[in-house]
């Protein structure tokens, strides 16, 4: 019997890691140390615990969007998704004001409501992608753009605003902490831990990577393609209404722009972590750094005076690019 | 060497060609000459060095140490498109089509004919009826590719080296996916490009097709030349003993009786590409499946584990009524499928070992999170029993050899515990050793008392392995044969739709 061998190419000191993996990690770093030269508040608890809220929002969707994206599909819904499932959620609690005294009540049902809009908007995205045999760019292209006219229907053109009685109680759910941790930030992190769980240690996070690098293969290995991209899509839904949530309490209303490129943030996200837009391969860890390196930049350009702060956008661009080139060009090699 | 036809004049030549990866040599000075009008077979085991030496004399990639000639003057292939510019073609076993374009645009792909700033459509379509014509292949010019059978993609990869003016032309495992009858034709075809003087590298682990063509033999064992000779004379069996340098004995495993109790049982099955097939499995029964290409046997088989929807008629397993909707119901019921198709359907290349060996069956590591450390205890043991040695788990499934892909895909079938194993092409592109320890394998699952099921193109493979054989011909069942009816002739004349051959 001939043998198939695979050399191992002499390895450096730093080749055993996993570029994929700790590229995003290296990044982040590097911008923390950035930003720690620029200015001396930088690295004061009160910036790092701002930068991290600041991340939730883009943070907990990108979760979300890691499991659309590495089982092979694409969500461009979720920044309108985000903002009307916000306007409906403001328009069922100010009416509920007229039905009952109990505030808390009210704020229960409307983040139930939430909950509910955002994990449905998600199955009908999944369920037109597989049963209309639609491309999820398509489909989620269609929904983002009824969504963000529908909320833009419900506020009449101006913004929907929340009574005033029940965002005092609903308040702390983005102002508020637990020990010192804002709760967006304890979210963020209960979402990060539930997603890479799921996604890296059951057999449904293994059957949407594999749905991800090959339908077909996975068709053919008993696993129902169909419901696992259902399901991704749900997930995703799930985590916009969970970020949705935290958002309401923070602005107290809605408008047509609200969470307006949220998606692109999210995917940019998902990409600088290091997981494939073509899917296949997924990394929740990655993801959240992503997130944070995204709303570091913006950070650091409002901390000094180098670079315009209205440059944001590009530098941003800039690291996307980098990063996947990065990426490609490592991945060639190995 | 002496040569049958004469000094005809050597084409291309490579002397003393050494290849080497990082620090390990693949290819140990390797001598290879292809001579106008000659029909040279290169043979060796899967990881002997063929597509190694391929790639270098098709400008794929650039040898470490020695020459190569053309027309006996030195050259050096900067890129394939610089070979191919000298008349060195290579044609791929997966092929290199635009399958969204049309015939003409592929045959011209990167090399289009221009009036002017526009294309010359004309002119090129001209040409390619032409060649087409020439080649007597029977897709229209403006035909789209992905829509045409696979002999005829491979003719038209053919005509795009004609359009090319190939003097030297490599044929990688043309036949692997063929059928008897498309072999015989491409055989006609190779037999007329020889006679305008082209040279011919001819591929294939099918030895009796090499005894059929080939002018000349070269074999490779380990990277090193083993011996090239002319082909007159050299029978099959002593080919293959020149490739794995020992004796094949007992090629075909011993066929144990099998029980007498029906597994499977399908009547009158009609599915997209079936007509009411009708057929019976017994416990410990290797039952064979032949036909054309297109025949339906595919197509049955995965109507009955649930991948089409079956129209009408009946499945049982162990007498009870089955309808499976999905693999995932069929595998529950312990009927699995391995397809043809192992790298488009059958393993995540770009996936580690582990990760393909335990997806069929991945519920028996999740409760609810997945077990890893039993994970790679069962993928140890599973890949032990197939004989699949890879140097790391961690290895991508893409990296393996085509034998070691199939042990794999059956070791990733076998975790889920089937009573009954369809197997479709179970040695297509693998080598010789691979080849005897998958009919072990098959003879040894039957012997255990499940059902296996071969479907295959290769009739010595059908008729080595089977008790009993089923032939299909355009959807239907026309025939099962025992016993002494299992022979080729009888297999084809079946297969063709002709009935029993007595009335043929």
């Amino acid at each position: 019997m001939s043998e198939t061998t695979i050399q191992e190419t002499k390895r450096g000191p730093l080749s055993g890691l996993d570029w994929k993996l700790f590229g995003p990690i290296a990044a982040l770093v590097l911008l923390l140390i950035i930003g720690s030269l620029l200015n001396e508040n930088f690295l004061s608890a009160a910036n790092l615990l701002n930068i991290l809220t600041r991340s939730a929002f883009i943070g907990i969707i990108a979760i979300g969007a890691t499991f659309v994206i590495s089982s092979g599909g694409i969500d461009l819904s979720v920044g309108s998704m985000a903002a009307f499932t916000a306007g409906v959620m403001i328009m069922l609690m100010n009416w509920m004001m007229g039905v009952t005294d109990m505030i808390w009540l009210i704020v229960v049902l409307g983040v139930v409501a939430g909950a509910l809009i955002g994990t449905a908007a998600g199955w009908l995205n999944g369920i037109l992608i597989t049963r209309g045999g639609i491309e999820a760019f398509i489909v989620t292209l269609g929904t983002m753009g009824i969504y963000r006219s529908l909320v833009t229907y419900l506020a009449d053109g101006g913004t929907l605003s929340l009574d005033r009685d029940v965002r005092a109680l609903y308040r702390p759910v983005y102002y508020g902490d637990v020990f010192g941790l804002p709760i967006p930030v304890l979210l963020l992190a209960l979402a990060a831990i539930a997603g890479w769980i799921v996604l890296n240690n059951t057999a449904f996070g293994r059957h949407v990577q594999s749905v991800g690098a090959n339908e077909d293969v996975a068709r053919y290995s008993a696993i129902n393609t169909d419901r696992i991209k259902v399901y991704a899509f749900m997930i995703q839904g799930a985590c916009v209404a969970l970020a949705t949530i935290v958002y309401v309490p923070r602005l107290g209303s809605a408008s047509a722009t609200t969470g307006v490129l949220w998606e692109l943030e999210a995917i940019a996200a998902v990409i600088i972590g290091g997981t494939l837009l073509k899917g296949g391969y997924g990394r929740i860890g990655g993801t959240i750094a992503g997130a944070l390196i995204l709303t570091l930049i913006g950070n650091i350009l409002n901390l000094t005076d180098l670079i315009s702060n209205y440059l944001n956008g590009a530098v941003q661009g800039v690291i996307i690019i980098a990063a996947v080139f990065l990426q490609r060009g490592l991945g060639q090699k190995s | 060497m002496t040569m049958p036809q004469g000094q005809t004049s050597v084409l291309l030549g490579g002397y003393g060609l050494r290849k080497s990866y990082g620090p390990v040599e693949v290819l140990h000075g390797i001598d290879f000459e292809i001579r106008a009008g000659e029909v040279h077979a290169l043979l060796g085991e899967n990881g002997a060095g063929k597509s190694t030496l391929v790639k270098i004399l098709s400008g794929l990639v650039a040898p470490s140490a020695g020459r190569i000639t053309l027309d006996g003057d030195q050259t050096s292939f900067a890129s394939v498109a610089d070979a191919e510019d000298a008349g060195v073609v290579l044609i791929h076993q997966e092929f290199n089509l635009a399958e969204l374009r049309s015939v003409e645009e592929n045959i011209f792909l990167g090399r289009e004919w221009r009036k002017g700033l526009l294309l010359d459509k004309a002119a090129m379509r001209a040409e390619a009826r032409r060649l087409l014509d020439q080649l007597k292949c029977p897709a229209a010019a403006t035909a789209q590719v992905a829509g045409l059978p696979v002999a005829d993609k491979q003719m038209v990869e053919i005509a795009k080296a004609m359009s090319r003016k190939a003097r030297v032309l490599f044929l990688d495992e043309p036949t692997a996916v063929l059928t008897k009858a498309e072999t015989a034709s491409l055989f006609l075809l190779v037999k007329q490009l020889k006679a305008e003087g082209v040279g011919i590298v001819f591929i294939s682990h099918k030895l009796d097709e090499v005894a059929e063509i080939a002018d000349r033999i070269t074999v490779l064992r380990d990277g090193t030349h083993v011996t090239s000779t002319p082909a007159a004379g050299v029978t099959p069996e002593e080919m293959a003993r020149l490739m794995v340098g020992r004796e094949l004995s007992d090629f075909y495993p011993e066929k144990p009786d099998p029980s007498a109790d029906i597994l499977l049982d399908v009547e009158n099955l009609s599915a997209p590409g079936v007509q009411r097939a009708s057929f019976d499995l017994r416990r410990g029964e290797v039952l064979g499946f032949a036909g054309l290409q297109g025949a339906g046997r595919t197509a049955l088989m995965e109507a009955i584990i649930g991948l089409h929807p079956v129209e009408e008629g009946s499945v049982r397993l162990n007498g009870a009524a089955q309808a499976f909707d999905s693999v995932a119901q069929s595998k529950a019921a312990r009927v699995a499928y391995l397809t043809k198709d192992r790298k488009g359907k059958g393993l995540l290349l770009g996936n580690d070992l582990v990760w393909n060996f335990s997806l069929f069956a991945l519920d028996k590591f999740a409760t609810p999170f997945l077990n890893r450390k039993a994970e790679r205890a069962a993928f140890d043991a599973g890949t032990q029993a197939v004989d699949l040695r890879a140097a790391s788990p961690k290895l991508n499934a893409g990296s393996l050899s085509g034998g070691n892909q199939q042990k794999l895909l059956l070791a990733k079938i076998l975790e889920a515990d089937p009573q009954v194993i369809i197997i479709d092409e179970p040695t297509r592109g693998i080598d010789v050793g691979a080849k005897a320890q998958i009919y072990g394998f098959i003879a040894d699952l039957a012997a255990e008392g499940r059902g296996v099921i071969v479907l295959s193109s290769e009739l010595p493979e059908i008729i080595g392995l089977s008790h009993r054989v089923f032939v299909m011909h355009d959807g239907a069942v026309t025939g099962c044969l025992s016993d002494a009816d299992i022979n080729e002739e009888t297999i084809m004349h079946y297969a063709s739709g002709l009935g029993p051959a007595r009335a043929a």
